[in-house]
């Protein structure tokens, strides 16, 4: 692979803080190694607003190995850019080519406000996990022994597949709904798929899913977009099993 | 200088934990709810320890920098984690494990620590399969396991290529439970700025909001340091953009000893650098060399026309290809540990055998061709084919492959454009995590009272080289199994203080001379960017403190550094405002520990006249390239105490290192 060097447009959305009013600012950038990340790109230039003087972009991104669901943007028009299976920081210029324009956005839903730029907050998230994304069980010395209870490697990988999940938000900036239920589908799912998760099943999905209606995400009317979007190609599967957890729960729950 | 009290306590090794624990003070359940701990960091060893002190019933802050708990870095640890529950039938056991960690850690790490880890490393994986970990199951629903650098055994448990998002979001899930029933209140976006200590005991911090950027004074009891390594000194490494040694330092400047700096481990299987605007450095798994082989040309010429293009590796014959750590480790092969491993490439690359393009010529190729072939036939036979075709057998080998490594393959893909199924990776050793640390008794406790440091932030159970699929064991045995009975011992002569206020003398200078560091930042008039400096630094580190090292060349390292830290503070700008999110302020203030702790780092290599582990000093090998050890005047760990307000003159206090129940020997992997 031999590496090139394009000129690229960018047109970014900038927003001082939450109540500030943003709108888009344009920058020239020139000499990008294909190479690079998108974020890469991003660091330049922002080095080149530094010498300028200027105030750089705020943005999101920590592991830059597409693993800890930090990295967010709406790229051209596109959660994570036009790769698909990808996130932000997986995301290379040699996706794009010299002369290119290239428009970045936040994550824009109701229940992520923009923090400043391109960051929003996602803490929604948190509060759905902290209503009922977990197994109860307190830190012993004494659970029984792991291999006590054999897992069917069907569900097993099931249930990891469920569990890969980063948190990112891409389900939810690109649903028209704005609708988070591939992500609580997903926890739900790999909860729900294993044998230490069922004791708690009913209660878990009603919790989660009363939580992620008080945080103002919206409803899922089938449209596959997360599914899509999603850079760990987490499935509508889960949406489906956790409808059914749902619905189960719902008509035999003793509450 | 001074000797460290270690406080191991008595007795044959494999009782030293079950006693001190039936002897350490307890906390009354109704005690519990007076007394306040902070946690700094949300990693696997923030995390567990958190959740597992809110489970108790004390009140616990947690705090983070990042948007969430769930972004820690070890979310980005790939291929597992170890654990002595010999499910395998192959001899493993707590003394094997605990024999493995302080050989591959070359007889630099503490013996009573090291067994305890061990010792609590099957407890782990029963609570994480008990917490929802999709662990990898066989067709018959029980665990499956592989192996890892510097073992004989498979004993590493994993999820795929994800083994620490798995284990991160379980201890997420558990930490999500206390914030959501009330017992741990979560400070996410907020950076640790400095400790406080009232009566010379750690009693709180204060914390940076990053999206407000309003000081906070936080009070408590204890507080536990769980803010990870410090490998980001190099500007490249493995670690996230935001991993920082600034907790950690904090600690040191207050009166916490500093252990073994200049224990780093390079790993060898990292993708190679592509150009100057370069981040970060990607991690291939260790896992890969369970089925990939790692080789250069024989040729020097083959090698150049690889690097020209006119060759591709697959054109190459075997006879052509040295396999190199399979020709001078054939006991281990390509399993050997990280730093040999790394050596090893380096000084293949230094030979000009290198492979990859760049500046350097660094990169080595790991090829899975071998493994396609002999997992394909396996499978085919596993099929009832017991004569298939070619073809067959490549396309179920890569089936396997997939299966296994999937996720990396598909990164590998991603950040270089070539296809590992059908061409080799090509990989180069980079700086990834970091065995030195906070100093630590054998109960976690600093050398600030109060004041305890888990995980990769303390320093105590690796040595001079960690084993792969060690670091995930360490933070949850730290964090789950260890500290919540130490810090107890602790607390327990603390449940009739009572809430520790924070309008004292002490709280009010600290905040002082955290918003007087702020104001310095930003009212610099400097010129160049906080990335500028990193760089730089980086550059110093890695040229000069990295894979080898030489008198000359850190002895010039620390005068560097030290022109580099007066630069840094003359003509560094800060753009931006105190009052708001400032990311370019958060990284001025990281890079400005980083800055010292390099300095550091190269006084503590200097000063070891040996070669162990990740420390190679080219002055200290035997006549294969080997590491020589010197156990007469080495045999410590260096404990270095902040003077005067410059790392320079930190003061050397050594703990001895005794091994009463191994026998201590000469590395050998041969």
């Amino acid at each position: 692979m031999a590496s090139k060097f394009i000129n690229i447009t960018l047109k970014i959305w900038r927003q001082k803080n939450t109540n500030a009013k943003g709108g888009i600012e344009t920058y020239s950038l020139a000499n990008v190694s294909t190479d690079s990340s998108f974020l890469e790109m991003l660091d330049q230039l922002n080095e080149q607003l530094i010498n300028e003087q200027k105030e750089p972009v705020a943005f999101d991104h920590d592991c830059r190995e597409g693993i800890c669901g930090m990295c967010s943007l709406y790229i051209n028009g596109r959660a994570h850019g036009p790769e698909t299976g990808t996130t932000t920081c997986q995301l290379h210029m040699r996706s794009f080519t010299d002369g290119d324009t290239i428009y970045v956005e936040p994550w824009r839903s109701r229940a992520f406000p923009i923090v400043k730029d391109l960051v929003v907050d996602r803490s929604a998230f948190d509060r759905i996990q902290q209503a009922g994304g977990f197994v109860s069980v307190n830190t012993s010395g004494r659970t029984m022994d792991a291999n006590a209870i054999p897992i069917p490697k069907h569900d097993a990988d099931k249930a990891f597949e469920a569990a890969a999940c980063i948190g990112c938000g891409a389900c939810v900036a690109t649903c028209k709904n704005g609708s988070a239920m591939l992500f609580v589908g997903a926890k739900v799912s790999q909860y729900a798929l294993l044998p230490q998760g069922k004791v708690e099943a009913q209660d878990r999905v009603i919790n989660m899913v009363r939580q992620m209606d008080e945080e103002g995400f919206g409803n899922c009317t089938n449209t596959g977009a997360c599914e899509v979007e999603c850079p760990k190609g987490i499935s509508l599967e889960n949406i489906a099993r956790m409808n059914r957890e749902f619905l189960s729960a719902s008509l035999t729950a003793d509450k | 200088m001074s000797t460290l009290n270690s406080r191991i306590p008595e007795g044959p090794i494999s009782e030293k934990w079950t006693n001190h624990k039936n002897h350490m003070k307890l906390v009354a359940p109704n005690n519990r709810p007076k007394i306040d701990v902070i946690v700094v960091g949300t990693g696997l060893a923030g995390a567990s320890a958190a959740a597992s002190l809110g489970e108790m019933g004390y009140n616990v802050k947690a705090f983070c920098f990042q948007d969430s708990p769930r972004r820690a870095h070890s979310i980005a640890a790939q291929g597992g984690i170890n654990a002595a529950k010999n499910y395998q039938n192959d001899g493993d056991s707590i003394y094997r494990l605990f024999y493995d960690t302080i050989k591959g850690g070359d007889y630099r790490a503490r013996e009573a620590n090291v067994y305890r880890l061990a010792e609590v490393s099957g407890n782990i994986i029963d609570q994480c399969v008990a917490q929802g970990v999709p662990f990898a199951r066989e067709y018959g629903g029980l665990l499956d396991n592989r192996s890892f650098g510097g073992t004989q055994v498979q004993r590493t448990f994993y999820a795929a290529g994800q083994t620490g998002q798995q284990l991160l979001l379980g201890a997420y899930s558990a930490l999500s439970r206390q914030i959501g029933l009330g017992r741990v209140k979560m400070y996410h976006r907020h950076e640790m700025m400095d400790l406080v200590k009232v009566d010379g005991k750690a009693r709180g911090i204060i914390a940076r909001n990053l999206v407000t950027g309003e000081l906070e004074r936080h009070s408590a009891h204890a507080v536990v340091i769980a803010s990870g390594g410090y490998g980001n000194v190099y500007f490249l490494s493995t670690n996230a953009m935001g991993s920082n040694v600034s907790a950690a330092w904090k600690v040191h400047k207050k009166g916490a000893h500093f252990a073994n700096p200049c224990f780093v481990q390079i790993h060898p299987t990292c993708i190679p650098v592509h150009g100057t605007n370069q981040s970060k450095l990607t991690l291939m798994s260790e896992s890969l060399r369970n089925s990939g082989r790692i080789w250069v040309p024989k040729k020097k010429e083959d090698a150049e026309a690889i690097r020209e293009g006119r060759l591709k590796p697959t054109q190459i014959a075997e006879e052509d290809r040295d396999y190199f750590l399979e020709r001078r480790y054939p006991a281990f092969g390509n399993l050997v540990p990280r730093d040999v491993a790394s050596r090893a490439a380096k000084e293949r690359c230094d030979e000009g055998f290198g492979i990859e393009a760049n500046d350097t010529n660094e990169g080595v190729y790991l090829d899975f061709a071998t493994e396609i072939r002999n997992k394909g036939r396996q499978s085919a036979f596993a099929q009832g084919d017991h004569n298939p075709t070619e073809e067959k057998i490549i396309a179920l080998g890569k089936k396997w492959i997939e299966e296994k490594y999937g996720n990396l393959f598909q990164m590998y893909q991603k950040i270089t454009d070539d296809n590992p199924y059908e061409t080799p990776m090509k990989i180069y050793p980079a700086v990834h995590y970091t065995m030195g640390g906070v100093w630590v008794d054998y109960n976690l406790q600093s050398s600030i009272e109060g004041c305890f440091v888990t995980g990769e932030a303390n320093f105590s159970d690796h040595g001079a080289n960690r084993l792969g699929a060690s670091a995930l064991m360490q933070g949850l045995a730290d964090g789950y199994f260890v500290l919540p009975y130490t810090i107890s011992d602790y607390l327990a002569n603390d449940i009739r203080t009572g809430k520790i206020a924070t309008d004292s003398p002490e709280f009010e200078q600290a905040e002082a001379e955290v918003q007087a560091s702020i104001e310095r930042f930003l009212q610099n008039k400097g010129t160049k960017s906080v990335d500028h400096f990193h760089k730089r630094l980086g550059l110093i580190m890695w040229n000069k403190v990295g894979m080898a090292r030489n008198e000359a060349g850190l002895k010039e390292a620390i005068e560097e550094i030290a022109a580099l830290r007066e630069e840094f503070y003359k003509d560094v700008f800060v753009p931006g405002d105190a009052n708001e999110m400032n990311p370019e302020l958060d990284k001025a203030m990281r890079v400005a520990d980083f800055i010292e702790l390099g300095q550091l780092m190269a006084v503590d290599a200097l000063h070891r006249l040996e070669s162990c582990g990740g420390h190679f000093r080219e002055e200290y090998q035997d006549s294969e390239g080997e590491t020589l050890r010197d156990d007469d005047n080495f045999k410590y760990v260096a404990a270095w105490e902040y003077q005067d307000g410059d790392a320079k003159k930190a003061a050397l206090h050594k703990e001895a290192l005794n091994y009463e129940f191994i026998k201590i020997a000469a590395r050998n992997y041969k």
